[in-house]
Protein backbone atom coordinates (compact mmCIF):
# COMPACT_ATOMS: atom_id res chain seq x y z
CA UNK A 1 0.00 0.00 0.00
CA UNK A 2 1.17 3.51 -0.76
CA UNK A 3 1.50 5.37 2.52
CA UNK A 4 2.23 8.73 0.91
CA UNK A 5 -1.09 9.25 -0.95
CA UNK A 6 1.06 10.08 -4.02
CA UNK A 7 2.08 13.35 -2.40
CA UNK A 8 5.57 14.79 -1.94
CA UNK A 9 7.06 13.67 1.42
CA UNK A 10 6.54 17.03 3.09
CA UNK A 11 2.82 17.02 2.33
CA UNK A 12 2.22 13.37 3.13
CA UNK A 13 3.88 14.02 6.49
CA UNK A 14 1.42 16.83 7.05
CA UNK A 15 -1.52 14.61 6.11
CA UNK A 16 -0.34 11.84 8.46
CA UNK A 17 0.13 14.28 11.32
CA UNK A 18 -3.36 15.58 10.77
CA UNK A 19 -4.76 12.04 10.77
CA UNK A 20 -2.93 11.20 14.01
CA UNK A 21 -4.13 14.42 15.61
CA UNK A 22 -7.72 13.72 14.61
CA UNK A 23 -7.52 10.17 16.02
CA UNK A 24 -6.18 11.56 19.29
CA UNK A 25 -8.74 14.34 19.58
CA UNK A 26 -11.55 11.95 18.67
CA UNK A 27 -10.34 9.49 21.26
CA UNK A 28 -10.20 12.08 24.01
CA UNK A 29 -13.58 13.55 23.10
CA UNK A 30 -14.97 10.03 23.24
CA UNK A 31 -13.55 9.51 26.72
CA UNK A 32 -14.95 12.77 28.11
CA UNK A 33 -18.53 11.49 28.61
CA UNK A 34 -17.18 8.46 30.44
CA UNK A 35 -15.23 10.76 32.74
CA UNK A 36 -18.27 12.87 33.47
CA UNK A 37 -20.19 9.69 34.25
CA UNK A 38 -17.28 8.56 36.44
CA UNK A 39 -17.28 11.87 38.27
CA UNK A 40 -20.95 11.56 39.11
CA UNK A 41 -20.58 7.92 40.14
CA UNK A 42 -17.65 8.75 42.41
CA UNK A 43 -19.59 11.65 43.89
CA UNK A 44 -22.46 9.28 44.56
CA UNK A 45 -20.19 6.68 46.10
CA UNK A 46 -18.54 9.22 48.42
CA UNK A 47 -21.90 10.64 49.47
CA UNK A 48 -23.61 7.23 49.98
CA UNK A 49 -26.04 7.47 47.09
CA UNK A 50 -26.23 5.49 43.85
CA UNK A 51 -25.40 8.31 41.42
CA UNK A 52 -26.84 8.26 37.90
CA UNK A 53 -28.45 4.86 37.28
CA UNK A 54 -31.59 5.48 35.19
CA UNK A 55 -30.39 6.15 31.64
CA UNK A 56 -28.83 3.08 30.07
CA UNK A 57 -26.90 0.31 31.86
CA UNK A 58 -25.32 1.66 35.10
CA UNK A 59 -26.45 5.13 34.00
CA UNK A 60 -23.76 5.12 31.31
CA UNK A 61 -25.90 7.07 28.86
CA UNK A 62 -26.52 9.86 31.35
CA UNK A 63 -23.76 12.12 29.89
CA UNK A 64 -25.36 11.74 26.46
CA UNK A 65 -28.66 12.93 27.86
CA UNK A 66 -26.88 15.81 29.58
CA UNK A 67 -25.18 16.85 26.35
CA UNK A 68 -28.49 16.74 24.47
CA UNK A 69 -30.01 18.90 27.15
CA UNK A 70 -27.15 21.40 26.87
CA UNK A 71 -27.35 21.52 23.07
CA UNK A 72 -31.06 22.35 23.15
CA UNK A 73 -30.71 25.05 25.79
CA UNK A 74 -30.90 28.66 24.75
CA UNK A 75 -27.54 30.26 24.07
CA UNK A 76 -27.69 33.53 25.99
CA UNK A 77 -25.21 36.31 25.48
CA UNK A 78 -25.33 39.21 27.94
CA UNK A 79 -26.22 42.52 26.35
CA UNK A 80 -23.07 44.30 27.50
CA UNK A 81 -20.67 41.42 26.81
CA UNK A 82 -17.65 41.76 24.59
CA UNK A 83 -18.86 39.57 21.74
CA UNK A 84 -15.54 38.39 20.30
CA UNK A 85 -13.89 37.57 23.60
CA UNK A 86 -17.07 36.02 24.97
CA UNK A 87 -16.97 33.62 22.04
CA UNK A 88 -13.21 33.10 22.15
CA UNK A 89 -12.92 32.11 25.81
CA UNK A 90 -14.66 28.68 25.64
CA UNK A 91 -12.59 27.82 22.55
CA UNK A 92 -9.43 28.70 24.45
CA UNK A 93 -10.51 26.41 27.25
CA UNK A 94 -10.40 23.41 24.90
CA UNK A 95 -7.56 24.07 22.45
CA UNK A 96 -4.50 24.07 24.78
CA UNK A 97 -5.40 20.66 26.19
CA UNK A 98 -5.48 19.15 22.71
CA UNK A 99 -2.19 20.81 21.73
CA UNK A 100 -0.54 19.27 24.80
CA UNK A 101 -1.81 15.83 23.79
CA UNK A 102 0.09 16.03 20.48
CA UNK A 103 3.48 15.93 22.22
CA UNK A 104 2.61 13.07 24.59
CA UNK A 105 4.19 9.69 23.76
CA UNK A 106 1.26 7.34 24.29
CA UNK A 107 3.08 4.24 23.12
CA UNK A 108 6.54 3.50 21.78
CA UNK A 109 5.17 3.85 18.25
CA UNK A 110 2.51 6.46 18.87
CA UNK A 111 3.43 10.08 19.35
CA UNK A 112 2.01 12.71 17.04
CA UNK A 113 5.10 14.91 17.04
CA UNK A 114 8.29 14.31 18.98
CA UNK A 115 9.28 17.94 19.52
CA UNK A 116 12.59 18.16 21.34
CA UNK A 117 11.04 20.74 23.68
CA UNK A 118 7.83 18.78 24.35
CA UNK A 119 7.81 19.65 28.03
CA UNK A 120 8.05 23.36 27.23
CA UNK A 121 5.13 23.01 24.82
CA UNK A 122 3.13 21.68 27.75
CA UNK A 123 4.11 24.68 29.89
CA UNK A 124 3.38 27.10 27.07
CA UNK A 125 -0.09 25.64 26.64
CA UNK A 126 -0.86 25.53 30.34
CA UNK A 127 0.08 29.20 30.58
CA UNK A 128 -2.21 29.97 27.64
CA UNK A 129 -5.00 28.11 29.42
CA UNK A 130 -5.17 30.97 31.91
CA UNK A 131 -6.62 33.19 29.20
CA UNK A 132 -9.74 31.06 28.84
CA UNK A 133 -10.84 31.71 32.40
CA UNK A 134 -9.54 35.25 32.68
CA UNK A 135 -11.19 36.38 29.46
CA UNK A 136 -14.38 34.47 30.21
CA UNK A 137 -14.62 36.28 33.49
CA UNK A 138 -14.05 39.65 31.90
CA UNK A 139 -16.02 39.31 28.66
CA UNK A 140 -19.32 38.50 30.34
CA UNK A 141 -19.21 41.88 32.11
CA UNK A 142 -20.30 40.38 35.39
CA UNK A 143 -18.62 41.26 38.67
CA UNK A 144 -18.71 37.71 40.00
CA UNK A 145 -17.22 36.49 36.77
CA UNK A 146 -14.51 39.13 36.91
CA UNK A 147 -13.62 38.18 40.48
CA UNK A 148 -13.42 34.53 39.45
CA UNK A 149 -11.24 35.40 36.46
CA UNK A 150 -8.86 37.50 38.54
CA UNK A 151 -8.59 34.84 41.22
CA UNK A 152 -7.90 32.23 38.62
CA UNK A 153 -5.11 34.18 36.96
CA UNK A 154 -3.46 34.82 40.33
CA UNK A 155 -3.80 31.16 41.26
CA UNK A 156 -2.55 29.75 37.99
CA UNK A 157 0.43 32.11 37.77
CA UNK A 158 1.45 31.21 41.32
CA UNK A 159 1.19 27.48 40.83
CA UNK A 160 2.73 27.44 37.36
CA UNK A 161 5.97 28.55 38.99
CA UNK A 162 5.98 25.68 41.47
CA UNK A 163 4.98 23.27 38.70
CA UNK A 164 7.87 24.37 36.50
CA UNK A 165 10.31 23.96 39.36
CA UNK A 166 8.93 20.56 40.37
CA UNK A 167 9.86 18.98 37.03
CA UNK A 168 13.39 20.43 36.93
CA UNK A 169 14.59 17.34 38.79
CA UNK A 170 13.29 15.12 35.99
CA UNK A 171 14.90 17.31 33.34
CA UNK A 172 18.21 17.19 35.21
CA UNK A 173 18.08 13.40 35.47
CA UNK A 174 17.28 12.97 31.76
CA UNK A 175 19.13 15.89 30.24
CA UNK A 176 16.32 16.42 27.74
CA UNK A 177 13.11 18.37 27.37
CA UNK A 178 11.61 15.82 24.99
CA UNK A 179 8.87 13.74 26.59
CA UNK A 180 9.88 10.77 24.42
CA UNK A 181 13.43 10.89 25.79
CA UNK A 182 12.11 11.28 29.33
CA UNK A 183 9.94 8.17 28.99
CA UNK A 184 12.80 6.22 27.38
CA UNK A 185 15.05 7.11 30.32
CA UNK A 186 12.64 5.33 32.69
CA UNK A 187 13.22 1.89 31.20
CA UNK A 188 14.59 -0.89 33.42
CA UNK A 189 14.69 -1.62 37.15
CA UNK A 190 16.19 -0.22 40.32
CA UNK A 191 17.64 -2.87 42.70
CA UNK A 192 16.08 -5.55 40.54
CA UNK A 193 12.43 -5.11 41.53
CA UNK A 194 11.36 -1.44 41.50
CA UNK A 195 10.58 -0.07 38.06
CA UNK A 196 12.96 2.77 37.17
CA UNK A 197 10.25 5.42 37.26
CA UNK A 198 11.14 8.94 38.19
CA UNK A 199 8.57 8.95 40.99
CA UNK A 200 11.09 6.89 43.00
CA UNK A 201 13.94 9.27 42.20
CA UNK A 202 11.86 12.43 42.62
CA UNK A 203 9.21 11.76 45.30
CA UNK A 204 9.15 15.41 46.39
CA UNK A 205 8.94 16.62 42.79
CA UNK A 206 6.11 14.15 42.14
CA UNK A 207 4.10 15.29 45.17
CA UNK A 208 4.58 18.95 44.26
CA UNK A 209 3.58 18.20 40.68
CA UNK A 210 0.40 16.43 41.80
CA UNK A 211 -0.61 19.35 44.00
CA UNK A 212 0.07 21.94 41.30
CA UNK A 213 -1.68 19.68 38.80
CA UNK A 214 -4.90 20.00 40.81
CA UNK A 215 -4.41 23.76 41.06
CA UNK A 216 -3.70 24.25 37.36
CA UNK A 217 -6.86 22.44 36.33
CA UNK A 218 -8.89 24.45 38.88
CA UNK A 219 -10.12 21.28 40.51
CA UNK A 220 -11.13 21.01 44.13
CA UNK A 221 -9.58 21.69 46.62
CA UNK A 222 -8.26 24.51 44.43
CA UNK A 223 -11.50 25.43 42.66
CA UNK A 224 -11.59 28.96 44.02
CA UNK A 225 -12.22 30.59 40.64
CA UNK A 226 -15.66 29.01 40.54
CA UNK A 227 -16.40 28.79 44.29
CA UNK A 228 -20.18 28.58 43.99
CA UNK A 229 -20.86 29.71 47.52
CA UNK A 230 -19.21 33.09 47.16
CA UNK A 231 -18.87 33.74 43.41
CA UNK A 232 -22.03 32.00 42.12
CA UNK A 233 -19.77 29.78 39.94
CA UNK A 234 -17.36 32.57 38.99
CA UNK A 235 -16.07 32.83 35.46
CA UNK A 236 -18.76 30.82 33.70
CA UNK A 237 -21.70 32.47 35.43
CA UNK A 238 -22.83 34.14 32.17
CA UNK A 239 -22.31 31.09 29.96
CA UNK A 240 -25.07 28.78 28.85
CA UNK A 241 -25.74 25.99 26.37
CA UNK A 242 -22.77 24.71 24.32
CA UNK A 243 -20.42 27.47 25.47
CA UNK A 244 -20.87 26.23 29.02
CA UNK A 245 -20.40 22.69 27.76
CA UNK A 246 -17.09 23.75 26.18
CA UNK A 247 -15.82 24.89 29.58
CA UNK A 248 -17.05 21.66 31.08
CA UNK A 249 -15.28 19.59 28.43
CA UNK A 250 -12.20 21.81 28.68
CA UNK A 251 -11.85 21.00 32.37
CA UNK A 252 -11.88 17.26 31.72
CA UNK A 253 -9.68 17.54 28.62
CA UNK A 254 -7.16 19.49 30.70
CA UNK A 255 -7.30 16.83 33.40
CA UNK A 256 -6.54 14.14 30.83
CA UNK A 257 -3.73 16.15 29.26
CA UNK A 258 -2.06 16.99 32.55
CA UNK A 259 -2.38 13.39 33.76
CA UNK A 260 -0.72 12.25 30.54
CA UNK A 261 2.17 14.63 31.24
CA UNK A 262 2.40 13.40 34.82
CA UNK A 263 2.44 9.78 33.64
CA UNK A 264 5.16 10.49 31.12
CA UNK A 265 7.26 12.46 33.59
CA UNK A 266 7.00 10.43 36.78
CA UNK A 267 5.15 7.16 36.22
CA UNK A 268 7.23 5.63 33.47
CA UNK A 269 4.97 6.48 30.53
CA UNK A 270 4.31 3.41 28.40
CA UNK A 271 6.69 1.14 30.33
CA UNK A 272 5.14 -1.84 32.05
CA UNK A 273 5.70 -5.56 32.41
CA UNK A 274 4.13 -8.65 30.72
CA UNK A 275 2.63 -7.05 27.62
CA UNK A 276 4.48 -6.64 24.30
CA UNK A 277 5.60 -3.01 24.14
CA UNK A 278 4.08 -2.14 20.75
CA UNK A 279 0.44 -2.24 21.84
CA UNK A 280 0.95 -3.14 25.49
CA UNK A 281 2.61 0.22 25.96
CA UNK A 282 -0.59 1.99 25.02
CA UNK A 283 -2.53 -0.22 27.44
CA UNK A 284 -0.16 0.60 30.30
CA UNK A 285 -0.23 4.29 29.48
CA UNK A 286 -4.02 4.44 29.39
CA UNK A 287 -4.19 2.44 32.63
CA UNK A 288 -1.85 4.81 34.47
CA UNK A 289 -3.69 7.87 33.18
CA UNK A 290 -7.01 6.34 34.25
CA UNK A 291 -5.72 5.74 37.76
CA UNK A 292 -4.68 9.38 37.96
CA UNK A 293 -8.14 10.41 36.75
CA UNK A 294 -9.83 8.40 39.49
CA UNK A 295 -7.46 10.05 41.97
CA UNK A 296 -8.56 13.45 40.62
CA UNK A 297 -12.22 12.52 41.09
CA UNK A 298 -11.81 11.20 44.62
CA UNK A 299 -9.82 14.26 45.71
CA UNK A 300 -12.59 16.54 44.50
CA UNK A 301 -15.26 14.82 46.55
CA UNK A 302 -13.26 14.28 49.74
CA UNK A 303 -11.30 17.48 50.41
CA UNK A 304 -12.85 20.82 51.38
CA UNK A 305 -11.95 23.94 49.41
CA UNK A 306 -8.98 26.02 50.53
CA UNK A 307 -9.39 29.62 51.61
CA UNK A 308 -7.77 32.20 49.34
CA UNK A 309 -4.96 33.09 51.76
CA UNK A 310 -4.30 29.40 52.46
CA UNK A 311 -4.02 28.84 48.72
CA UNK A 312 -1.48 31.62 48.29
CA UNK A 313 0.48 30.54 51.36
CA UNK A 314 0.67 26.97 50.11
CA UNK A 315 1.84 28.08 46.69
CA UNK A 316 4.42 30.67 47.62
CA UNK A 317 5.59 29.69 51.09
CA UNK A 318 5.46 25.89 50.94
CA UNK A 319 5.59 24.59 47.37
CA UNK A 320 8.01 27.16 45.95
CA UNK A 321 10.78 26.69 48.57
CA UNK A 322 10.20 22.94 48.58
CA UNK A 323 10.57 22.60 44.81
CA UNK A 324 13.55 24.97 44.76
CA UNK A 325 15.30 22.86 47.41
CA UNK A 326 14.40 19.71 45.47
CA UNK A 327 15.90 21.17 42.28
CA UNK A 328 19.08 22.14 44.16
CA UNK A 329 19.54 18.73 45.78
CA UNK A 330 18.91 16.96 42.47
CA UNK A 331 21.39 19.24 40.71
CA UNK A 332 24.09 18.47 43.27
CA UNK A 333 23.35 14.74 43.09
CA UNK A 334 23.51 14.75 39.28
CA UNK A 335 26.74 16.77 39.37
CA UNK A 336 28.27 14.26 41.80
CA UNK A 337 27.15 11.31 39.67
CA UNK A 338 28.61 12.84 36.54
CA UNK A 339 31.80 13.76 38.40
CA UNK A 340 31.57 17.49 37.70
CA UNK A 341 32.39 18.45 41.30
CA UNK A 342 35.99 17.63 41.97
CA UNK B 1 5.48 24.27 2.68
CA UNK B 2 7.56 26.69 4.78
CA UNK B 3 6.67 29.73 2.61
CA UNK B 4 2.96 29.07 3.15
CA UNK B 5 3.38 28.97 6.92
CA UNK B 6 5.67 31.99 6.80
CA UNK B 7 2.98 33.96 4.97
CA UNK B 8 0.35 32.75 7.42
CA UNK B 9 2.35 33.85 10.46
CA UNK B 10 3.49 37.08 8.79
CA UNK B 11 -0.04 38.17 7.94
CA UNK B 12 -1.21 37.17 11.40
CA UNK B 13 1.63 39.10 13.08
CA UNK B 14 1.19 42.28 11.05
CA UNK B 15 -2.61 42.34 11.20
CA UNK B 16 -2.74 41.68 14.93
CA UNK B 17 0.05 44.21 15.57
CA UNK B 18 -2.08 46.80 13.76
CA UNK B 19 -5.12 45.76 15.75
CA UNK B 20 -3.21 46.26 19.01
CA UNK B 21 -2.95 49.95 18.12
CA UNK B 22 -6.33 50.35 16.48
CA UNK B 23 -8.51 48.77 19.16
CA UNK B 24 -10.19 51.07 21.66
CA UNK B 25 -10.61 48.57 24.48
CA UNK B 26 -7.31 47.83 26.33
CA UNK B 27 -8.30 44.20 26.96
CA UNK B 28 -8.82 43.54 23.25
CA UNK B 29 -5.50 45.22 22.48
CA UNK B 30 -3.79 42.97 24.99
CA UNK B 31 -5.36 39.86 23.43
CA UNK B 32 -4.14 40.95 19.99
CA UNK B 33 -0.65 41.45 21.46
CA UNK B 34 -0.80 37.82 22.61
CA UNK B 35 -1.56 36.86 19.01
CA UNK B 36 1.50 38.84 17.85
CA UNK B 37 3.67 36.89 20.30
CA UNK B 38 2.16 33.60 19.18
CA UNK B 39 2.93 34.34 15.53
CA UNK B 40 6.48 35.35 16.48
CA UNK B 41 6.73 31.95 18.15
CA UNK B 42 5.64 30.47 14.82
CA UNK B 43 8.55 32.24 13.11
CA UNK B 44 10.98 30.67 15.56
CA UNK B 45 9.57 27.23 14.78
CA UNK B 46 10.07 27.87 11.07
CA UNK B 47 13.68 28.89 11.80
CA UNK B 48 14.25 25.48 13.48
CA UNK B 49 14.44 27.05 16.93
CA UNK B 50 11.67 25.26 18.85
CA UNK B 51 13.21 26.16 22.21
CA UNK B 52 12.99 29.87 21.48
CA UNK B 53 9.45 29.42 20.17
CA UNK B 54 8.33 27.70 23.36
CA UNK B 55 10.08 30.23 25.56
CA UNK B 56 8.52 33.06 23.57
CA UNK B 57 5.08 31.66 24.26
CA UNK B 58 5.76 30.75 27.91
CA UNK B 59 7.35 34.07 28.86
CA UNK B 60 5.63 36.66 26.71
CA UNK B 61 2.23 35.21 25.87
CA UNK B 62 1.88 33.11 29.00
CA UNK B 63 3.39 35.17 31.80
CA UNK B 64 3.87 38.81 30.88
CA UNK B 65 0.62 39.32 28.99
CA UNK B 66 -1.40 37.56 31.68
CA UNK B 67 -0.01 40.07 34.17
CA UNK B 68 -0.88 42.91 31.76
CA UNK B 69 -4.44 41.62 31.49
CA UNK B 70 -4.57 41.18 35.24
CA UNK B 71 -3.63 44.81 35.82
CA UNK B 72 -5.98 46.11 33.13
CA UNK B 73 -8.88 44.18 34.65
CA UNK B 74 -7.97 45.14 38.20
CA UNK B 75 -7.93 48.84 37.31
CA UNK B 76 -10.98 48.25 35.12
CA UNK B 77 -9.74 50.48 32.29
CA UNK B 78 -12.61 50.86 29.86
CA UNK B 79 -11.18 53.49 27.50
CA UNK B 80 -7.70 54.89 26.99
CA UNK B 81 -6.75 57.41 29.63
CA UNK B 82 -7.26 61.08 28.76
CA UNK B 83 -3.80 62.56 29.15
CA UNK B 84 -4.86 66.15 28.48
CA UNK B 85 -3.37 66.29 24.99
CA UNK B 86 -5.72 67.54 22.32
CA UNK B 87 -6.53 65.14 19.56
CA UNK B 88 -5.06 67.40 16.87
CA UNK B 89 -1.79 67.71 18.74
CA UNK B 90 -1.72 63.98 19.30
CA UNK B 91 -2.28 63.32 15.63
CA UNK B 92 0.56 65.62 14.57
CA UNK B 93 2.93 64.06 17.07
CA UNK B 94 1.86 60.61 16.03
CA UNK B 95 2.45 61.17 12.34
CA UNK B 96 5.80 62.89 12.94
CA UNK B 97 7.09 60.12 15.17
CA UNK B 98 5.72 57.46 12.86
CA UNK B 99 7.49 58.92 9.82
CA UNK B 100 10.70 59.23 11.82
CA UNK B 101 10.47 55.61 12.90
CA UNK B 102 9.72 54.40 9.36
CA UNK B 103 12.69 56.34 8.00
CA UNK B 104 14.94 54.85 10.67
CA UNK B 105 13.74 51.35 9.97
CA UNK B 106 14.24 51.85 6.24
CA UNK B 107 17.82 53.11 6.70
CA UNK B 108 18.72 50.38 9.18
CA UNK B 109 17.31 47.49 7.22
CA UNK B 110 19.27 48.52 4.11
CA UNK B 111 22.51 47.65 5.88
CA UNK B 112 23.51 44.00 5.74
CA UNK B 113 24.40 44.07 9.46
CA UNK B 114 20.78 44.67 10.35
CA UNK B 115 20.37 40.94 10.86
CA UNK B 116 23.04 40.93 13.56
CA UNK B 117 26.31 39.00 13.69
CA UNK B 118 26.46 35.36 12.71
CA UNK B 119 26.74 32.87 15.58
CA UNK B 120 29.90 30.81 15.98
CA UNK B 121 28.06 27.51 15.71
CA UNK B 122 27.44 26.14 12.22
CA UNK B 123 23.93 24.92 11.43
CA UNK B 124 25.11 21.30 11.34
CA UNK B 125 26.30 21.48 14.95
CA UNK B 126 23.05 23.02 16.12
CA UNK B 127 21.11 20.25 14.40
CA UNK B 128 23.32 17.55 15.87
CA UNK B 129 23.40 18.85 19.46
CA UNK B 130 19.96 20.38 19.53
CA UNK B 131 19.01 23.97 19.79
CA UNK B 132 18.46 23.84 23.56
CA UNK B 133 21.93 22.55 24.39
CA UNK B 134 23.68 25.12 22.20
CA UNK B 135 21.74 27.99 23.77
CA UNK B 136 22.38 26.62 27.25
CA UNK B 137 26.13 26.32 26.73
CA UNK B 138 26.36 29.85 25.32
CA UNK B 139 24.11 31.34 28.00
CA UNK B 140 25.80 29.71 30.99
CA UNK B 141 29.29 29.77 29.46
CA UNK B 142 30.18 32.86 27.44
CA UNK B 143 27.36 35.00 28.76
CA UNK B 144 27.29 33.83 32.39
CA UNK B 145 28.05 37.24 33.92
CA UNK B 146 25.57 39.24 31.85
CA UNK B 147 23.00 36.56 32.66
CA UNK B 148 23.65 36.74 36.40
CA UNK B 149 23.66 40.55 36.38
CA UNK B 150 20.33 40.62 34.52
CA UNK B 151 18.77 38.26 37.03
CA UNK B 152 20.06 40.43 39.91
CA UNK B 153 18.60 43.55 38.28
CA UNK B 154 15.25 41.78 37.96
CA UNK B 155 15.43 40.71 41.60
CA UNK B 156 16.12 44.29 42.65
CA UNK B 157 13.10 45.42 40.61
CA UNK B 158 10.87 42.85 42.32
CA UNK B 159 12.06 43.82 45.81
CA UNK B 160 11.69 47.51 44.92
CA UNK B 161 8.13 47.00 43.74
CA UNK B 162 7.21 45.24 46.98
CA UNK B 163 8.83 47.97 49.10
CA UNK B 164 7.02 50.70 47.17
CA UNK B 165 3.62 49.02 47.41
CA UNK B 166 4.09 48.32 51.13
CA UNK B 167 4.93 51.93 51.89
CA UNK B 168 1.87 53.20 50.01
CA UNK B 169 -0.38 50.76 51.82
CA UNK B 170 0.91 51.94 55.20
CA UNK B 171 0.59 55.67 54.57
CA UNK B 172 -3.00 55.49 53.34
CA UNK B 173 -3.99 52.74 55.72
CA UNK B 174 -5.85 51.01 52.89
CA UNK B 175 -4.90 47.49 52.01
CA UNK B 176 -5.09 46.57 48.34
CA UNK B 177 -7.66 43.94 47.62
CA UNK B 178 -6.09 40.85 46.03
Amino acid sequence: MDWTFGLPPEWSWLVWTLIKTLVLIGGVLGVLPIMIWGERKVAGHVQFRPGPNRVGPFGLLQPLADVLKLVFKEDVMPHSANRVLFFLAPVLALVPAFVVLTVIPIGPQFVVTDVNVGLLVFFAMSSLGVYAITLAGWAGNNKYGLMGGLRSSAQMISYELAMGLSVIGVILLTGSLSLVDIVKAQDGRILGFLPRWFVFYQPVGFLAFVVTMLAETNRAPFDLPEAEGELVAGYHVEYSSMKFAAFFMGEYANMIAISCVCTALFLGGWHGPWLPPVWGGIVWFVLKVSILQVFFLFVRWTLPRLRYDQLMNLGWKVLLPLTLANALVTAVAVALREGWLR
Amino acid sequence: MTPIFFLLFAVMAVVSALMVVLQKSPVTSAVYLVLVFLSLGGFFVLLHAPFLAAVQVVVYAGAIMVLFLFVIMLLNLQRDVDDGLHHAARRVFGWALGILLAAQAFLLLRGSWALGPRGKEPAALVHAQGNTQVIGVRLFGDYLWPFEITSLVLLVAVVGAIVLSLRRGRSTGVEDAP
